[in-house]
């Protein structure tokens, strides 16, 4: 299995590919959750070109039990992980067009039986987080080698479920999973920290027992870094990111959880980045 | 129907001052007019919908009258059982209202669909379940849940629904509405299906067959006295709802012709016990689940 050895120009061309992917699938089917599918862009990079080790022959992926797997349990930015799994070869390129639209194939939240690669259907917050947990206490029961990796949003974070596993993780020091909080300070009625306040952030997840590393979710250095630091608990990476990443008009503002770019302004942030 | 019943609400409040808004992190784009005009009356209690019920209880036997507003599986199943013991079991005056009856929320996905929450809400003692089907019957039914006391579930669509009743009708909980006056069978909708009810109804005229539509935006309390005027009319019946077909509409009305003592020819049209798989709108959702298209009544008319 190959967790792929990409460099940081390269990487950083996939995000670019990734984002403009993103804004067209938004565009074409009109949907919503553009915002939150750009804040993980490099998250997604970096798991599935540099950490993850996934089989790129997909009929072999399923069967190597061993793989790792991640799951997204924020399943509304589902766009990037699409966008994602095609350029790593999952599923032709062309399903992308099939994203939320009638006769489509890709739905806006993720369906296991969709497509390759959906480790778990979700939609609700709150349900994915449990289910990685489940899945690495499984494997470290059966001594398999296989990490779980699992992103939840800031504002997932509200859920009581959340802190009903993050405790239970800790307890049975699963240190076979790395949790993601794609810190990026918008939800979906108001921003994260006024409508209920996380901060101290990562002294929570400390004293709950996980080791914490804290990192520009937007740079690969750190989150390299972060991914390969070693652990004997369960491990959070507090990713600081930016909702609507990358696209100047939809950074950091709240309607992009909602809206759709028009005729204009796809031209604009595809052109945004391109000059990147 | 979400527009109709912010401004029902924002009347409401301001004649009485017991009233409060709860969202656990919904209502974007909806509930601001409520926000501006009543900060302290509303809070967004995040997304954490478990401990949101529980917090409508606690404001509920304080002396408010609590209304808890998000999308329809998030405000019923994600908290379930909070709403069982929280609301019904101590009775507290507590409204939730969901968004996004049955196929609504279309390429969303099964997440964000309703096709179960009539029957488990139907089945919790002291709940009142309504679901109404035009803005109008939204309006009338969130004004009654005002003026009666008790935990109460609205089921309401999205927004665009058309308004089938004239501007003055009244609606009252536990009473079904007769729309039109056919004699050759009864077509009874809940819920967002009235529009296509009276679309099937419209077009059956035309070919000739005269159908009763009426509609039962209450399911609980039921109109069981509707149900027996129609067996001694000895009248065929078909339900119509976008529901799964275990415990809705269809199910309350299957339950009285059962335990009558009469023999009528019944069919409860709704969704099959499957989660969708379908990618598409919400239209698209309802061709594939035969929604659209107005059944053959072959076995009622011959
Ligand atoms: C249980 C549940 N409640 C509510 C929602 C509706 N919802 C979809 S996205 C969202 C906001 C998510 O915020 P966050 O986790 O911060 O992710 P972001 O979109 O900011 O990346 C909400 C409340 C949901 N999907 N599931």
């Amino acid at each position: 299995m190959n967790s792929g050895e990409f460099d940081l120009e390269q990487l950083e061309n996939l995000s670019k590919k990734i984002r403009k992917q993103i804004v067209t699938m938004v565009f074409n089917s009109k949907s919503s959750h553009v915002g939150s599918a750009l804040s993980i862009v490099e998250v997604l990079v970096t798991l599935y070109f540099n950490i993850l080790k996934i089989e790129t022959n997909i009929e072999s992926y399923n069967n190597r039990t061993d793989r790792d797997r991640f799951i997204l349990s924020k399943a509304h930015g589902s766009s990037a992980l699409y966008a994602i799994l095609a350029e790593r070869g999952f599923f032709p390129l062309e399903y992308l067009k099939k994203y939320y639209t009638n006769d489509g194939i890709l739905p806006g939240h993720l369906d296991r039986v969709s497509i390759p690669g959906i480790e778990f259907s979700a939609g609700a917050l709150g349900h994915g987080f449990s289910a990685a947990i489940g899945m690495a206490i499984s494997n470290k029961q059966s001594q398999n080698s296989g990490r779980i990796f699992v992103l939840i949003g800031d504002g997932e974070c509200n859920e009581g479920s959340i802190w009903e596993g993050i405790m239970l993780a800790a307890h049975l020091k699963l240190d076979n999973l790395t949790a993601i909080v794609d810190y990026n300070k918008i939800q979906s009625f108001g921003r994260t920290n006024d409508v209920i306040n996380q901060e101290p952030i990562g002294d929570k997840w400390k004293s709950f027992g996980w080791d914490v590393i804290e990192v520009d979710g937007h740079n690969f250095n750190e989150l390299i870094d972060a991914f390969s630091a070693q652990h004997k608990k369960p491990k959070v990476i507090i990713s600081h990111s930016v909702k609507g990443k990358g696209i100047s008009f939809m950074e950091d503002k709240l309607e992009w959880h909602y809206k759709s770019p028009d005729n204009e302004q796809l031209t604009k942030a595809l052109e945004e980045l391109e000059k990147k | 129907m979400r527009t109709t019943f912010v401004k029902t609400l924002i009347e409401i409040a301001r004649k009485d001052d017991r009233i409060f808004l709860l969202t656990p992190d919904m209502g974007y784009s909806v509930l601001e007019p409520f926000r501006e005009e009543f900060p302290d009356r509303f809070l967004n209690t995040g997304i954490a919908e478990q401990n949101t019920i529980g917090v409508a209880a606690g404001l509920a036997l304080t002396g408010k009258i609590v209304y808890v507003y998000s999308i329809i599986p998030f405000v019923t199943m994600r908290c379930y059982e909070q709403v069982r013991l929280d609301l019904a079991y101590n009775n507290t005056n507590v409204k939730l209202i969901g968004i996004g009856a049955g196929l609504t929320y279309g390429s969303l996905g099964p997440s964000h669909h309703a096709i179960e929450d009539i029957a488990i809400m139907k089945a919790i003692p002291n709940m009142t379940v309504l679901c109404p089907g035009d803005p109008i019957e939204t309006r009338e039914l969130v004004s009654r849940s005002y003026e009666n006391y008790g935990p109460m579930y609205i089921r309401l669509g999205k927004n665009g629904e058309p308004k089938i009743h004239s501007e003055e009708t009244r609606i009252d909980i536990g009473k079904a509405i007769d729309i039109t006056n056919g004699k050759d069978f009864a077509l009874i909708t809940t819920s967002n299906t009235l529009e296509t009810g009276k679309r099937w109804v419209d077009e059956w005229k035309k070919e000739g067959i005269d159908v009763r539509l009426i509609s039962m935006p209450s399911i609980k309390p039921f109109d069981n006295e509707k149900i027996h005027d129609l067996l001694s009319e000895e009248m065929s019946i078909i339900t119509l709802e976008e529901h799964n077909v275990i415990g809705g509409l269809g199910s309350s009305v299957a339950e009285i012709i059962a335990e009558s003592e009469k023999k009528v020819k019944f069919k409860r049209i709704g969704l099959p016990d499957k989660f969708s798989h379908y990618v598409g709108d919400h239209r698209f959702q309802r061709e594939k689940f035969n929604l659209i298209e107005k059944p053959s009544v072959d076995f009622i008319i011959k």
